[in-house]
């Protein structure tokens, strides 16, 4: 029992594996006992996780050498705050998912609780690994499942938008495995911590070479974290989704920029000479486009679901904003903003399909329909996740933004970042005051009938409507979380000197 | 040698850009198949180029391929293969539900 504790780290990825493998051999079995199944799945991960969390908490970076191969030869899982802080995340996201889906929505196909696990697979699994190729791995795994829960149940817009989804990431897929064997000619290695050495100490020749490669990594995590201009895919895809899997979904875009702030300060971080800072720039320029881009969407969309998808591209554009700022309080804040969007876009998903399934054949356009029995209850949840999303006080949102706004003052970047998240916010309280009027105080007399909503399918969304608010009301601690975990990773010496001097357990029969 | 191989693999990856920039979902699979098997012998030779070398320590032996870039292109071969065969089955769903295989589901 004693070396329990050392499989805390590997964890958050083999139960979603096992729950995942479980639920494919008994694809044929009654959907109650599936849903159990990978309920309970989830909850075994989220205490997985909260475990994990724990362990880092202190500052200490666990690794664990997967096959008891020492790194760099072998490959390692990684966690320290950062990465145990995002398995957290994800874990507290698919529980709500998950009780958002076996509310009916995982009917649609039958291999829909599956593919959900083998998700929560590959987040975690690209959360914590320390290899570069391993990542590239776990992307895909991460993907494919995406892609059969984007086409999960039937339709011709979901045809459509998993084919472009599919094909933008496969050619992205191309280009990361191009970056990969480049880093790996050139230095021999893909451990991310021993990359980190070799890049510190290498030699003017190849620099160049290094910066092609790093730039084409850094194009691959921007296509994932959909940072403009490759944030087209997103609202097609996301809102073609089925909201339950867009609900997960809302975590994907994260684990992009988890990459490039990983990479930014692990590899190509203050030690690395020629390189330091290679992504810095064009982070924060492209990140403020993506904010007006995205606002530019929010104002144009029709429906809900297009909107909020929208509203994601903006969170990415505002998480990279922040992380573009550089330094330990604009990764705080942006961390922070990070944990709390991601909750509340997966809300305002589930709460789509709560309105859609009330609005009958109007489903989530923007127009006039049916007069709503519980306005008053949809309503003020939309009201209520509408603030936190736009960042108007009371709300997370609020909070996370004026923390990245703040991180900015006294840079040259300042009146930039300011004026354009104030008026995009701005422009995005509008677009949400008018799609809210229009779905709730809007009625068109031959619109028909509109069906009571089940009061229990609003438990997950006000669920996370409190949590909402909870970051608000712990601000302090979950800040200085986020804190402590860029104060780990802007310095990334402790992580590289535990995962290239860990030893590899001894066997049980050796002492 | 380097120079021929590196000549194939360019061909081969902007004869794969062409085709996915084609608007029917056939070249497009096509031309993702091109980039994987591009980017499949890029990672191959990323460990240089060695003839009848092993890849294996043994007590005689000098000199060594790299078993590394091997086994990554093992991986990728695999987890490409799948991914195609993945995009062959969707590009065929989507012609049966929009009625043609235009990539935007419908004819210009």
């Amino acid at each position: 029992m004693s070396t329990l504790p050392a499989h805390a780290v590997i964890a958050p990825v083999l139960i979603p594996l096992l729950t995942g493998i479980l639920l494919v051999l008994l694809r044929g079995s009654a959907t109650p006992l599936r849903r159990t199944i990978s309920m309970l799945g989830v909850q075994a991960l989220l205490g997985a996780s909260f475990w994990l969390l724990l362990q880092v908490q202190s500052g200490e970076v666990l690794v664990y050498q997967l096959g008891n191969w020492p790194a760099p030869f072998g490959i390692v899982l990684v966690a320290d705050r950062l990465a145990a802080g995002m398995v957290m995340l994800t874990a507290v996201l698919a529980l709500f998912a998950m009780m958002h889906a076996i509310q009916g929505s995982d009917r649609r196909g039958r291999q829909y609780h599956a593919l959900f696990q083998f998700q929560l697979l590959g987040l975690n699994g690209a959360f914590l690994t320390g290899d570069l190729f391993n990542l590239f791995v776990f992307f895909e795994i991460l993907l494919i499942a995406s892609y059969g829960l984007l086409l999960h149940g039937v339709g011709a817009a979901r045809s459509r938008a998993g084919l472009h989804y599919v094909i933008i990431n496969l050619v992205g897929s191309s280009l990361f495995l191009f970056a990969v064997g480049t880093l790996y000619g050139l230095l021999g290695t893909l451990n991310m911590a021993d990359l980190s050495v070799r890049v510190a100490a290498l030699g003017t020749a190849d620099v160049g070479l290094v910066r092609a490669a790093a730039l084409l990594l850094f194009l691959v995590f921007a296509l994932k974290a959909a940072l403009a201009p490759l944030h087209l895919w997103l609202p097609g895809a996301y809102s073609a989704a089925g909201p339950a899997s867009a609900a997960i979904f809302a975590i994907m875009t994260k684990v992009g920029a988890y990459a490039i702030l990983r990479i930014e300060t692990l590899i190509f971080g203050t030690e690395s000479g020629p390189l330091e800072g290679l992504i810095e720039p064009w982070l924060l320029v492209l990140g403020l486009v993506t904010i007006a881009l995205g606002t530019i969407g929010v104002l144009a969309s029709r429906r809900l679901a297009v909107l909020i998808s929208h509203l994601v591209v903006i969170s990415a554009g505002t998480i990279l904003t922040a992380f573009g700022i550089g330094g330990s309080a604009a990764l705080s804040a942006g961390l922070y903003y990070t944990f709390q969007s991601t909750l509340v876009a997966a809300a305002l998903f589930m709460l789509t399909e709560n309105v859609a399934r009330t609005r009958g054949s109007y489903a989530d356009e923007l127009r006039a329909g049916p007069m709503l029995p519980a306005a008053n209850v949809l309503g003020g949840l939309f009201l209520v996740l509408a603030l936190a999303v736009a960042g108007l006080p009371p709300l997370s949102g609020f909070v996370g933004k004026v923390l990245i706004l703040e991180s900015s003052l006294g840079t040259v970047s300042a009146p930039w970042v300011i004026s354009i998240v104030l008026i995009t916010s701005l422009f995005t309280v509008m677009a949400l005051a008018r799609a809210g009027s229009t779905l709730f105080f809007k009625t068109d007399t031959h619109a028909g009938e509109a069906t009571l909503p089940n009061a229990a399918y609003l438990v997950p969304v006000s669920a996370l409507a409190l949590i909402s608010l909870l970051f608000v009301i712990y601000a302090q601690p979950i800040y200085s979380f986020a804190a402590a975990a860029t104060e780990q990773i802007l310095q990334p010496e402790a992580y590289i000197e535990t995962v290239l001097s860990a030893k590899p357990l001894p066997r049980a029969g050796d002492h | 040698m380097e120079g021929l191989i590196a000549a194939i693999i360019g061909l081969l990856t902007a004869c794969g850009i062409y085709l996915v920039l084609r608007a029917r979902t056939f070249p497009v699979v096509m031309g993702l198949t091109l980039l994987s098997y591009a980017v499949n012998l890029f990672l191959f030779v990323m460990g240089r180029l060695n003839i009848g070398v092993p890849a294996i320590i043994e007590p005689d032996r000098a000199q060594y391929a790299d078993p590394l870039p091997q086994a990554l292109v093992l991986t990728a071969i695999v987890i490409g293969f799948g991914m195609t065969a993945f995009v062959v089955v969707l590009a065929l769903r989507a012609r049966a539900d929009l009625g043609n295989d235009h990539v935007d589901g419908k004819d210009p």
